[in-house]
């Protein structure tokens, strides 16, 4: 069984956003790193690069896969997490805690696309069959 | 009974298809149309013995005619240790696959991780693959690796001192993979810096290609050129001779941010053109970019050095069409050639390769000077391989010198000619050239 | 094989030296380059003796594991027997020290073997002509798709970009038109792991180039559907191309051209027994159809008219892909094999590749799970063990075959199964040979159900033992610390 989160809006590619005063922090979910095994790289974007919804904007690796990753929301990003250069296994450990891009959001309105915890938990269901 | 390579006898045979489940030989095709089963005969010959084998190759030599070579344009003739093929005819590294396997491939893993290791030295960059197929494919491949390293800048900008089969190739895949290519020819024998820096100060390249040692066998100065490249926000590749690097300005040197070429200077024979060894290296920010094989070091389940392929997400059986590139299948086993030749030579054998070259090379230019049948073509700083302006017509001038037994006076555009020598050339090689030279008419 | 832990470089020592070479006659004149072009330190190469450069890699050598040290079940991988006539071949001094410029007068000899060994390729396949510049299997798809390009522009259908790749292709193809610039459009596969048909047909218009198809496919399985493909995709405007990495199942007794293929790429260190060499060098050559032949890359070969060969630039080529004309001492190996196997034993590969197949198969498929229960081409693939109560997966059994001595077959590909294992025997192998590898696979098989922790903590026999693939991707150690040694 995969961990979902109370609180957090959900993408149908497995991205995560905790979103709050127009910005948005956006991981990956513990569905996601479980699937791909031990994460190895998080090909991250700059800071002040622009993304897009359901735009890619980086990818991360295990040792055998790797997966693009597809931002849930538009904006500028405003900080990456340096921390998963040196520690990409952070987001096995704690998917959750570990946040990959910080964006300034261009379009609330897009909040409202993505999926609550119930719907992402309906969601993998639905995929699991 | 048929071929030695086939070992089964009519008992195995019955014995393998009634536990198959097949009851006649045609049954193995059961599941292919009738019709496109070939029962014609093969417009070959009747299978032969290795003498017969032997024979056929030995006529097939025969019709070729082995001539000194005082030539390069690419490939050099060198000298190659003994122990080369030796070592590399050794069933453990030739019948291998690639090593997907760690635990029955730490030889291969091995010698690539000390080739990576000595490809990084000799062009001063950080990292290094594990070989491409040959000089020129590493050079389109280092085209689109700056494509992939700079985003959305899709031109690249070569010198037209390149090697004219380099630009070939690059121009081939940039036109399917969607790059615009620019060639900016030379001036006096070497990369027009001038032109190549307003060019890509235009803003829309990705990256430029230039030569360390050039068509025309002249070192090219590339001082500062990196600088203008960079500010430019693109970046730069250096086409290289490995073996030359042992003593020139390297790639890192230069401020490049990739190194590529080809390595069939490293103890490879000529061989008609191949095998020969494509190679890439490049500054560590891009090595994410990298195509091809790495090999990197690690630790196996009871802490033992270990050696393994990694970085592998950047692959084509990981990424499949978003990966940097679709090599596979590299040129392993020439990469071993070259390491085992690197260590046999170090860096004093590869210094005094040099120096034997390039005082022979100088040598040769100044006699052919003297026949009053050539006029210096640039005059500048060169190695083992040097242009000079023919008065003879340069094509009939090489058929000339192939009938005296001489391979050299390489056509390079006008009345332009290459000769080159190696180590492998002799004084008296060199004499008997001039000799003949000095015979022909203008 | 025997753990040896050394580095060239630790060998090392001030002074020593391993080369041979002329005192030269040129003089003691020092090398005439300014110093501004010269390096500024020296390369950090080895200083070795003779000796022990050849001892170093023969004990690493002895790490290693080819298909002359046993049965290498590599699937879509063709590891069968490379006879040494071919290396001897390769090696003749009559060849190997010509110039690939030399003026064709006078290396007649070798451009008799190029176009000798095209001709044979063409009778072999089915196919109009052949190009053997292509240096390996993936080069030869990125050069079929250049030219399969070039035809349709050269006609001014210019809006074909698509190219249709199956899902269960091996990763070249997809990758390959992408290099190629084509866009990748993905037909599914059936539960029997063939093209759906019905998935194809909405995706053909005139958008798309062609299809790219190995037949048998990577589960091993003859596409029976092949005329109805090769029909629609032609009769949509596109052409076919056969990846070549499977032919060792059809070779003497299919040929592509006869199914409708127009362009296609073999194997030579596959189907036609050169070695592989730990990863190369390989030839992957590309043959077309006849009108085709014009769109070849340059430099090709042709009689002149006057009883000689000459190079030549095809009409329509699609350009030049190698600074060369390929991996010519690789060419020369195959066609020793082509020489030696003739007319006749040559329509022995395919079927004796698949007898073997076939009896590997209908002798494990109780023990492991076969997904697709048929008749098979020269390969197979199990999806992991039939009795799955335990957690050992194909890893695991992967690892425990290194200790019986077995390499590994391919596993994790192709990705239509979780627990993929891809088994090919190829024709070179002996009935006892397979036996010996069928009571292994069915002893562990066994040691799964009552031993599993044997099989989680193989290999226990090797060199070395699951090395730490995450630790090297994570931090990556791409080439040897010098200053940490002199630490």
């Amino acid at each position: 069984m995969s961990k979902i989160i109370e609180g957090l809006l959900y993408s149908e590619s497995h991205e995560w956003v905790r979103a709050e005063n127009g910005t948005a922090e956006i991981g990956i979910t513990d569905y996601a790193q479980k699937s791909l095994g031990n994460i190895v790289y998080v090909d991250m974007p700059d800071e002040d690069d622009e993304v897009s919804q359901n735009e890619e904007f980086g990818a991360v690796e295990s040792v055998k896969a790797a997966s693009d990753l597809y931002s849930p929301v538009s904006g500028t990003v405003t900080e990456k997490n340096d921390a998963l250069e040196d520690e990409p296994g952070l987001l096995n450990k704690d998917p959750y805690g570990n946040w990959i891009i910080r964006v300034s959001l261009s379009d609330l309105s897009e909040l409202d696309s993505l999926m609550d915890a119930a719907a992402y938990k309906e969601f993998l269901d639905k995929e699991a069959h | 009974m048929s071929s030695a390579y086939f070992p089964h006898t009519e008992g195995d045979i019955r014995k393998m298809m009634e536990r198959a489940g097949i009851t006649s030989p045609d049954g193995l095709y059961a599941d292919v149309p009738e019709d496109f089963i070939f029962k014609r005969e093969f417009d070959l010959p009747d299978g032969m013995s290795e003498t017969e084998v032997r024979r056929r190759f030995d006529a097939l030599a025969a019709m070729n005619v082995p001539l000194k070579v005082f030539g390069g344009a690419g490939a050099y003739d060198h000298y190659s240790p003994s122990v080369i093929p030796y070592i590399t005819s050794r069933s453990e590294y030739l019948t291998a696959y690639t090593p997907y396997q760690a635990e029955i491939s730490q030889g291969t893993l091995r010698y690539i991780f000390e080739f990576q290791t000595m490809m990084t030295e000799l062009t001063g960059m950080d990292v290094s693959n594990a070989s491409m197929y040959d000089g020129p494919t590493s050079a389109a491949e280092a085209a689109m690796m700056m494509n992939a390293c700079t985003k959305k800048k899709s031109r690249i900008v070569l010198s037209g001192s390149l090697l004219p089969q380099v630009i070939e190739v690059v121009r081939t895949y940039c036109g399917y993979h969607g790059l615009a290519l620019t060639v900016i020819p030379h001036k006096d024998g070497t990369s027009d810096r001038e032109a190549m820096i307003a060019d890509v100060e235009k803003g829309d390249v990705a990256g430029i290609i230039v030569p360390s040692l050039n068509r025309f066998g002249i070192i090219e100065d590339l001082d500062g050129l990196s600088d203008a490249v960079h500010s430019a926000k693109a970046l730069m590749t250096v086409y290289c001779d490995p073996s030359a690097l042992a003593v020139l300005k390297t790639p890192g040197e230069w401020g490049a941010d990739i190194a590529c070429g080809e390595a069939q200077t490293l103890g490879m024979p000529l061989s008609f053109g191949g095998p020969y060894l494509g190679f890439l290296t490049c500054r560590q920010e891009y090595v994410r970019k990298l195509p091809g094989r790495i090999v990197g070091e690690t630790k196996d389940a009871d802490g033992k050095r270990a050696y393994v392929l990694t970085l592998q997400a950047r692959e084509q059986h990981i990424r499949r069409e978003k990966a940097t590139s679709n090599i596979c299948s590299n040129q392993s086993l020439m990469a071993l050639y070259a390491t085992v030749y690197m260590s046999l030579m170090g860096y004093e054998g590869l210094k005094e390769v040099n120096r034997l070259s390039s005082v022979g090379a100088h040598w040769l230019h100044d006699r052919l000077l003297e026949t009053g049948k050539f006029e210096e073509a640039f005059d500048k700083p060169f190695l083992k391989e040097f242009a000079l302006r023919s008065r003879i017509e340069p094509e009939r001038l090489q058929h000339e010198l192939a009938k005296a037994g001489f391979f050299g006076a390489l056509p390079a555009g006008d009345d332009l000619v290459t000769f080159c020598v190696t180590e492998n050339r002799t004084k008296a090689e060199a004499v008997a050239l001039v000799d003949a030279i000095r015979r022909m008419t203008i | 094989m025997k753990y040896y832990d050394k580095l060239i470089f630790e060998l090392s020592k001030p002074g020593r030296r391993g080369y041979s070479l002329p005192s030269g006659d040129w003089g003691d004149g020092e090398i005439p380059v300014p110093e501004s072009l010269r390096r500024a330190e020296a390369p950090k190469l080895p200083q070795v003796s003779e000796p022990d450069v050849v001892r170093h890699y023969v004990n690493l050598s002895n790490m290693n594991f080819g298909v002359d040290t046993g049965f290498y079940p590599l699937g879509s991988c063709t590891m069968k027997y490379s006879p040494r006539i071919n290396e001897e071949m390769a090696s003749h001094p009559g060849f190997t020290g010509l110039h690939p410029l030399q003026p064709s007068e006078t290396v007649q000899g070798a451009m008799t073997l190029y176009a000798s060994l095209s001709s044979a390729l063409c009778t072999l396949t089915g196919m109009s002509a052949f190009t053997l510049n292509p240096f390996a299997g993936a080069h030869g798809e990125l050069t079929g798709l250049m030219i399969m390009r070039n035809y349709h522009n050269s006609r001014g259908d210019t809006g074909r970009t698509k190219i249709i790749v199956p899902d269960s292709a091996h990763g070249t193809n997809p990758a390959s038109a992408a290099v190629c610039g084509l866009e990748v459009v993905q037909v599914k596969s059936t539960p029997h792991g063939t093209i759906d048909v019905n998935d194809l047909k909405p995706l053909l218009d005139d958008s798309v180039a062609g299809i790219m198809m190995t037949n048998p496919n990577t589960l091993g399985l003859f596409e029976t559907e092949i005329r109805e493909i090769a029909e629609l995709v032609h009769a949509a405007g596109g052409l076919l191309y056969y990846d070549g990495a499977n032919m060792n199942a059809l070779l003497g007794k299919v040929r592509p051209g006869d199914m409708g293929f127009d362009i296609m790429h073999l194997n030579l260190h596959k189907t036609f027994s050169t070695p592989h060499g730990g990863g190369g060098p390989g030839a992957g050559p590309v043959g077309v159809a006849a009108p085709l032949a014009d769109f070849l890359p340059a430099p090709a070969v042709a009689p002149d008219g006057n009883g000689r060969l000459e190079w030549f630039e095809p009409k329509n080529s699609a350009g030049r892909i190698s600074g060369f004309h390929g991996n010519f001492g690789v060419l020369m190996k195959a066609y020793a094999y082509i020489l030696m196997l003739g007319r006749q034993d040559v329509k022995n590969v395919g079927p004796y590749a698949v007898l073997a197949a076939n009896y590997v198969k209908e002798s494990l498929k109780d023990c492991y799970k076969l997904p697709v229960d048929s008749l098979c081409k020269h390969e197979f693939v199990f999806d992991g063990l039939a009795d799955d109560s335990s957690d050992v997966t194909t890893l695991d059994v992967a690892k425990r075959l290194l200790d019986y001595g077995f390499h590994a077959p391919t596993i994790y590909f192709p990705l239509l199964f979780h627990q993929s294992m891809m088994i090919e025997p190829t024709e070179t192998e002996s009935v006892e040979t397979l036996d010996a590898f069928i009571d292994v696979m069915r002893k562990i098989a066994e040691e799964a159900l009552t031993q599993p922790e044997l099989l989680k903590t193989a290999p226990h026999n090797t060199p070395v033992r699951r090395p730490d693939e995450t630790a090297a991707a994570v931090h990556p150690v791409l080439k040897y610390n010098f200053q940490s040694a002199e630490q």
